[in-house]
């Protein structure tokens, strides 16, 4: 993936955890973490994970999901399948 | 007194609040509920849960469930933020059904996107408890938080368990309601093909051309305290609860019992747990739900309990539409009102009575509340009965 298209799949992702998430784009960085800077819960994630399938037509299964905690591996993990 | 020479301990109510077609908060929803009658549906237009919840919390709370909380949260402003221990703070919050609309939007989820796209937030919001848990939640409050289903019945067997709670020393404080925003379309269709909604749209409690319930939803909320707990902290006394009464039909699923034999067991159980009898009633707030068969069966009972000497009878119906799980709590705000404002709100739509039903129905304007005792009372479907007693509270 060239640095344009992975700007433009962070914007989407973005859009998803915004809306998911309920909270500022701004706190939406690779650093971010779930539970912590975020205030989601497991349930909310599994929310976000789903969103995340329908925009980028991809499928995560629930194992995958496991030690992700921030905003960068969930990222990662949806590039990894593009 | 009486009361606590059973051994119980006296409960008053210090606090309410309300989500109602006819308004929200006490002073809209009891001017409210002199009429006119809404238009139509009795849905609470432009419902705005922002006072009550930020966007996150608003989207993982059924429509039910937000109107448990905005309720409850008003009684305890109401009745000036008391800060009781938190494990012995209740929360008893009935409704009929739950969150439905929820339960509708992700069966369309289902067929549409397949079970991976299913909510994870749809069973926590759909559950009946929903309501009772949040309002536990935002308080903080650990004694007992239970949920009572029993249909049109729950909300008056909600602020019932609230009360026993408090008069038998488990709590001091305990917050009794009920919620429902079950106006979804298969909640529609199915009310309507059982044929229990008018088909002309009017809700006319006791009247000779009534022909069905006119579908409402909301919430109320009662902030039920033990008399010195309300008393050390210089709370505002509405009312005192001296009893309840329950009953089951044990008759048909939906019908009533024929003379209203069940109706009138249950006011009579309520009487003689509050310890009066009929002459110490002075107002009786019915179910008074428009269709044929209840305002009838209700109508008999009434009679058979008080004779010739009918105390004055309202339904808030004719305003508020049957908001199933949650008119007992709407009903049991407004009679707290009603004593506290010495007026009873009229039978909005009554304006030809049954020449079967022989009551004194306040019609036309609110009367004036002759200070006593009064009977709030709620049928539901499955036969359940109940009733409290409310009463004007004197040292």
């Amino acid at each position: 993936m060239t640095r344009v298209d992975n700007e433009a799949a962070f914007e989407k992702f973005k859009e998803c955890a915004v809306e998911v998430l309920q909270v500022p784009a701004e706190k939406i960085t690779p650093a971010a973490s779930f539970a912590g800077d975020l205030e989601a819960d497991s349930l909310e994630v599994v929310e976000l994970v789903m969103a995340l399938e329908e925009a980028f037509d991809i499928t995560v299964e629930e194992s995958e999901l496991e030690g992700v905690e921030t905003i960068g591996q969930a990222f990662e993990l949806v590039t990894s399948k593009l | 007194m009486e009361l606590e020479r059973r051994g119980r301990r006296r409960v008053v109510v210090t606090g309410l609040g309300v989500v109602s077609c006819a308004g929200i908060g006490l002073d809209a929803f009891f001017e409210g509920l002199n009429g006119p009658a809404p238009e139509g549906e009795r849905r609470v237009r432009d419902f705005d849960p922002s006072p009550w919840f930020d966007l996150k919390q608003s989207r993982r709370a059924d429509r039910f469930q937000q109107f448990a909380v905005a309720a409850a949260q008003m009684a305890l402003e109401d009745g000036g933020h008391p800060e009781p221990d938190p494990a012995r703070a209740g929360v008893v919050i009935g409704t009929g059904v739950g969150g439905l609309e929820t339960l509708e939007g992700q069966i369309k989820v289902l067929q549409e996107k397949g079970p991976r796209r299913v909510s994870p937030f749809l069973v926590p919001m759909m559950m009946a408890n929903a309501g009772a848990a949040s309002v536990s939640m935002r308080f903080g409050w650990h004694g007992p938080c239970e949920t009572v289903v029993t249909a049109c019945a729950a909300g008056t067997q909600s602020i019932a368990a609230a009360y026993r709670l408090i008069a038998y020393g488990r709590c001091d404080l305990v917050v009794g309601g009920g919620a429902e925003a079950a106006m979804t379309p298969v909640a529609m269709a199915a009310f309507s093909n059982m044929t229990a909604l008018s088909t002309s749209g009017e809700s006319r409690p006791f009247d000779v051309r009534r022909d069905g319930f006119v579908m409402g939803e909301g919430a109320g909320a009662l902030l039920l305290e033990e008399l010195g707990h309300a008393r050390a902290r210089g709370a505002h006394i509405y009312a005192e609860m001296l009893g309840s009464g329950s009953t089951a039909d044990a008759h048909h699923i939906t019908a009533p019992a024929p003379g209203g034999a069940g109706a009138l067991a249950c006011m009579q159980f309520a009487l003689e747990d509050a310890g009066l009898s009929p002459a110490d009633i002075t107002h009786v707030n019915a179910h008074g739900t428009s269709t044929p068969l209840n305002d009838l069966a209700e109508a008999e009972a009434l009679e058979k309990l008080f004779g010739s000497e009918s105390p004055p009878v309202t339904s808030l119906k004719g305003v508020t539409g049957h908001s199933l799980g949650a008119a007992g709590a709407l009903e049991a705000v407004a009679a707290s009102l009603t004593i506290e404002r010495r007026l009873i709100p009229p039978t909005v739509g009554l304006e030809q009575l049954d020449p079967e039903i022989h009551l004194d129905l306040v019609t036309g304007g609110p009367a004036p509340f002759e200070e006593g005792a009064l009977l709030s009372n709620s049928f539901g479907f499955g036969g359940h009965n109940g009733t409290i007693v409310l009463s004007s509270f004197s040292e």
